[in-house]
């Protein structure tokens, strides 16, 4: 229990100091993940939307596909990233191995199928009728469209959430593709382990308080615009 | 009427997308080299030691080169360099180096420091090994009595060197039996795997006294020559890979063995941990090296 003490305290040590390490690592993982996210919601909406209202052959094998996806182990990705972005890889001219730029890509591959599929299911539960009633009052198709993504407001915020959940809190990809390098590509849950590995276990609780602050400010940034009441 | 509130949101990612890419701040350099990024592949131990927090940002400054550390295990390390995926490594496993150097994939090779590595157990020692002489005479006792051993298992520097020994005691080890435990993790993990199951390891005494306040372990074999931890740095060869920064790796191989930088070596830790943690060798023959 005095490790966990010895944590919390160091934690506090580092903010208030504003100890410039920690505060740089938190910011990389603040733009990283959040570009990430910022990427597979780009990507994840219209495609969600698009899997939702629409049906043709082979829809259902690429919603079980993005599904599947949900579940990507995130070393998994980072693997397979690695593989590309490697100088001996097709796109190792691009020099982005052990990049932040790497990263962003590993985690936007991971976050995508999770907006995708909550999209899907957000958009998909509402009722058809709507579309029908929207389309007879003499909207255009992206009015429509924009009245629906509005209308599911709820799961689509739920699917930013989860999305940015998900890769703020990985930390295999951003091992393989960024390689922790200080100053680069360092972020809060790779500091994490390499912490733990050093055997300073007082500083790797520390950095995981942050982490988890971190997280839960955006988290209740989001959650309170997904349940503001609806009418603006 | 669009308000203006319905745009901030957007202005925010706006910003942050421009952020991510913007802000890299260089201090002037006395020569800023054309192609400034070197990939060093190294182990875990010299990252872990704290030993390259002191050398890069130096070199660094002294260069103007940015160094990518990317500490791995030793067997990654090689391998990276066998891809050309690294341009100058920094490892501690002399046999499988060697091979890199046979096949011209390695160039420029230098010794550049050493230190020792230990076996550790529980202060009890049931296998009875306290002060033996050789190593591998330890493992044997260790063997025989049926004491857990945990190893690296994860083909670093370390675990090659316990391997080497287990081989000259002429023992195979038990893999996946409950006296022969492999974590596949660095070595302040497995410190902390044999100090809660109470059992032997190996370990390089930099990392083990690092852990200290972490583990209950102590020293049960120093000093064999068979312990000497060596670590060499050398480019990866641009003949074999031309897309490696050989000016870059050249000049890092160059600070590792200067005389500024072996000071430097030879100090670090003394300050810490009363005695040092690593020993300068540039330029010595190997052979003498423990003597």
């Amino acid at each position: 229990m005095e490790l966990i003490w010895q944590g919390l305290v160091k934690a506090l040590e580092m903010l208030v100091s504003l100890d410039p390490e920690i505060f740089e690592v938190t910011w990389l993982t603040l733009r990283v993940s959040g570009m990430a996210t910022l990427i597979s919601v780009l990507i994840g909406v219209p495609l969600g939307t698009l899997l939702a209202l629409t049906r043709f052959p082979g829809r259902n094998f690429l919603v079980s596909l993005s599904n599947f996806g949900m579940g990507l182990p995130p070393v998994v990705v980072g693997l397979w990233v690695s593989i590309f972005l490697w100088r001996s890889g097709p796109f190792g001219a691009l020099r982005l191995i052990y990049t932040p730029v790497a990263i962003v890509i590993a985690q936007a591959v991971i976050a995508s199928p999770i907006v995708i599929s909550f999209t899907l299911a957000a958009i998909q539960q509402i009722n058809p009728r709507i579309r029908l009633q929207l389309l007879a009052l003499g909207a255009n198709r992206l009015q429509m469209l924009w009245s629906l993504v509005k209308e599911a407001r709820m799961g689509l915020l739920a699917a930013v959430m989860a999305g940015f959940g998900g890769v703020v809190s990985e930390v295999g990809a951003s091992m393989m593709v960024g390689g922790n390098i200080k100053g680069e590509t360092r972020v809060l849950t790779t500091a994490t382990v390499m912490e733990v590995n050093k055997g300073n276990f007082d500083v790797a609780l520390a950095i995981s308080v942050i982490l988890l602050l971190l997280a839960y400010s955006v988290t209740a940034a989001l959650t309170a615009l997904q349940q503001r009441r609806s009418g603006q | 009427m669009l308000s203006k509130k319905r745009y901030l949101p957007l202005i925010i990612l706006v910003l942050f997308a421009v952020s991510l890419f913007g802000c890299t701040q260089t201090t002037p350099t006395p020569t800023t080299p054309e192609n400034k990024d070197i990939i060093l592949a190294t182990t875990t131990s010299t990252q872990d030691s704290g030993l390259l927090d002191v050398l890069i940002p130096d070199f660094e400054k002294k260069t103007g080169y940015k160094v990518k550390t990317v500490a791995v295990g030793t067997g990654a390390a090689l391998t990276m360099g066998e891809k050309g995926e690294a341009d100058v490594l920094l490892v501690h496993a002399p046999a499988d180096e060697k091979k890199l150097v046979d096949s011209g994939v390695g160039i420029n090779y230098q010794l550049v420091m050493h230190n020792d590595f230990i076996i550790v157990g529980p202060e009890n020692d049931p296998a009875g090994i306290k002060g033996t002489k050789s190593a591998a005479e330890a493992l044997k006792k260790i063997s025989e009595k049926g004491s857990i051993f945990v190893s690296r298992g994860d083909n670093s520097g370390t675990h090659k060197a316990e391997l080497a020994i287990w081989k000259a005691a002429g023992i195979t080890p038990a893999k996946g039996s409950a006296s022969y435990q492999e974590t596949g993790a660095g070595m302040g993990q497995t410190l902390t795997v044999a100090s809660q199951k109470e059992g032997y390891t190996l370990t390089d005494r930099a990392t083990y006294l690092a852990q200290q306040k972490n583990i209950k372990l102590n020293i049960m074999v120093e000093g064999e020559k068979s312990l000497l931890n060596i670590y060499h740095v050398m480019q990866v060869n641009p003949e074999k890979f031309p897309k490696v920064n050989a000016a870059g790796a050249k000049a890092f191989v160059e600070y590792m063995i200067a005389a500024d930088t072996q000071k430097l070596i030879s100090q670090f830790g003394v300050d810490k941990y009363g005695q040092a943690l690593f020993f300068a060798d540039a330029g010595k023959n190997e052979a003498d090296l423990g003597k």
